[in-house]
């Protein structure tokens, strides 16, 4: 095949290798979620056992209920913030504040979540909030936001101008031209968004060990406490089911940027 | 009058909700953090003082000013132990990011050199992990490293060792985790930066007559840096706070910042330590946090 010929042997080992590297955990611990014997390395045959637990576990439920609510009303926020950030620093040419504006956008992606979770704490306790869902969801929407910016904005960048200065040469006004012009453009990309927020969220677990109350963990919360106490089939379980969960959020995701794709550039890649 | 100008207006507006979001929520949360770093110890709760009472008028607050102190500072660093946990986390960082390296940049220059329709797959299937729950793959390498875990288990089968190798609670499964949950995270601008390259510059330098290590030292190599420096940024700032690996997979003698900080903050209950030690962390971290902003703004928007 000529439109491989750029390929090394090295190229497809290094490839081959790397996926494999990527996925065989997952796959593992997914097979051993199906395993019908209590010692986690002992193939017992294939079993529901593990997940009939996990829905007899009222605490676990309990926990990914609060994390579903907590990751939606999230993303959805943020998916507004972000995108009305994004509009901001690719359409609002220079304004008071703007590297300000930009840096508190992009340094939340990489600031250690320690630091994060520790400032959002204490200014709750500074404002006596009660700990709970709200506050994990304003500390959530803070982080998430920033990265339904950073989608958006790439995808504000690559987009053709013209058709915004045709809408408006034909005498539209500017947040019309917005709304029924550059707006659908965008659609996928805030779709993308707020896919990653929610997913984001649904995985976070500093943040919300920092910001959450008594009696309110998220499932990342739960998850963590029994993992420290060992391996256990059901968390095998429940993780699969987050997985596929997550499974389901990308392909919607990624036919959403199929969409996106055919009438431009792709979205961004995060 | 050209749409750029129409839109600014409005888009500026658009600036508002966010903006305040964030300074309400990411700037003056450090303003705390920076306060009760100086601040005392106090068994109550919260478990600090001086509280800051701003309707106790002046005197209350030049009397608060008054009792801020460097104390938490001055036992950062004079306890050998913070001293320890910063020099860990960065020793951890440099190695796992120069690791990350060496593993992902191999991958990334093997998809820029796959056919254009499957570039998009590839990249799709280096995105997907990052999307899965960072805490179940963690999970995912304690089911493999355990002591009758898979991997031991293959080990002895293949008869590689006599009796199970201890991998929990060591820097090796440390090492495996970091790599494993951040290579997404070095692959992906590796990979826009080479898969942008000429191919023509390549050849060109092969058909002059360079060996392909040198083909790929003297001319790939230095064109793909932009990549290796956002890579290298997007890697090394979160792990020197990471939390959650070394917990859970490497070993308690010694401990990485992140985990002296949640350690002060939910075992101790000393916040004004927790606070100080943030503090610290976030100077360590200001010079590659100001590189990093700056790269992220001229890829997004000096387009």
């Amino acid at each position: 095949m000529r439109q491989f010929s750029r390929l090394s042997r090295f190229n497809v080992a290094s490839l081959a290798l790397g996926l494999a590297f990527l996925y065989l955990p997952i796959l593992i611990l997914v097979i051993y979620s199906f395993n019908a014997s209590r010692l986690v390395t002992v193939w017992g045959g294939w079993s529901l056992r593990w997940y009939h637990e996990f829905f007899a576990d009222s605490a676990m439920i309990e926990a990914s209920w609060m994390s579903l609510r907590v990751a939606t009303t999230s993303a959805t926020i943020a998916t507004l913030l972000g995108t009305l950030a994004a509009v901001a620093l690719s359409r609002g040419e220079r304004f008071r504040g703007r590297t300000l504006f930009s840096g508190m956008l992009y340094a939340p992606l990489v600031m250690p979540e320690v630091i994060t979770g520790l400032s959002l704490l204490l200014l709750f306790v500074a404002l006596n909030a009660e700990r709970g869902f709200w506050t994990v969801t304003i500390a959530h929407t803070t982080l998430t936001m920033c990265f339904v910016a950073v989608v958006v904005q790439s995808r504000l960048g690559s987009l053709d101008r013209s058709l915004e200065e045709a809408a408006m040469d034909l005498g539209c006004a500017p947040v019309r031209a917005f709304l029924s012009v550059t707006l659908p453009l965008i659609a996928p990309a805030i779709v993308a968004g707020w896919m990653l927020a929610f997913t984001l969220s649904l995985d976070d677990l500093v943040i919300a060990s920092f910001t959450t109350g008594p009696g309110s963990a998220t499932l990342p919360i739960r998850i963590y406490s029994e993992v420290r106490l060992g391996v256990k089939p059901e968390i095998n379980a429940i993780s699969t089911l987050v997985i596929a969960l997550i499974a389901v959020v990308i392909v919607i995701a990624s036919l959403a940027s199929k969409l996106s794709s055919s009438q431009g550039e792709s979205a961004a890649p995060l | 009058m050209s749409a750029r100008r129409i839109f600014a207006r409005p888009a500026r507006f658009a600036a508002i909700a966010p903006y305040v979001w964030m300074v309400l929520f990411f700037l003056v949360p450090f303003g705390f953090v920076l306060k009760i770093s100086l601040s005392q110890t106090a068994i109550a709760q919260p478990p600090y003082e001086p509280v800051f009472d701003l309707t106790a008028g002046w005197t209350a607050i030049r009397a608060a000013f008054a009792a801020l102190s460097i104390d938490n500072f001055r036992l950062l660093t004079s306890d050998d132990l913070y001293v320890f946990a910063y020099l860990r986390s960065l020793i951890v960082a440099v190695t796992a990011t120069a690791l990350l390296l060496l593993i992902g940049y191999p991958i990334a220059y093997g998809m820029a050199r796959l056919p254009k329709r499957w570039q998009a797959v590839a990249m799709v299937l280096v995105i997907v992990p990052f999307w899965t729950s960072f805490l179940i793959r963690i999970y995912a390498w304690i089911n493999i490293l355990q002591h009758d875990g898979l991997l031991n288990q293959i080990l002895l089968a293949l008869n590689l060792v006599g009796e199970p190798v201890v991998w929990l609670s060591t820097d090796t499964a440390m090492y495996i985790g970091i790599v494993y949950s951040y290579l997404p995270f070095m692959i992906l601008p590796l990979y826009a930066t080479l898969a942008k390259m000429e191919p023509a510059l390549e050849e060109a330098a092969g058909d002059l007559g360079a060996p392909p290590w040198q083909v790929f030292w003297l001319v790939t190599f230095p064109l793909s840096l932009p990549g290796v420096g956002a890579g290298v940024l997007l890697c090394f700032i979160p792990i020197v706070g990471e939390f959650v690996i070394p917990d859970l997979l490497a070993g308690s003698n010694s401990l990485m910042i992140g985990q002296t900080l949640w350690l002060e903050f939910f075992t101790n209950k000393d916040w004004p330590v927790a606070s100080s030690a943030a503090i610290v962390l976030l100077v360590v971290l200001l010079l590659p946090l100001l590189l990093y902003e700056r790269l992220q703004r001229r890829q997004l928007e000096e387009r």
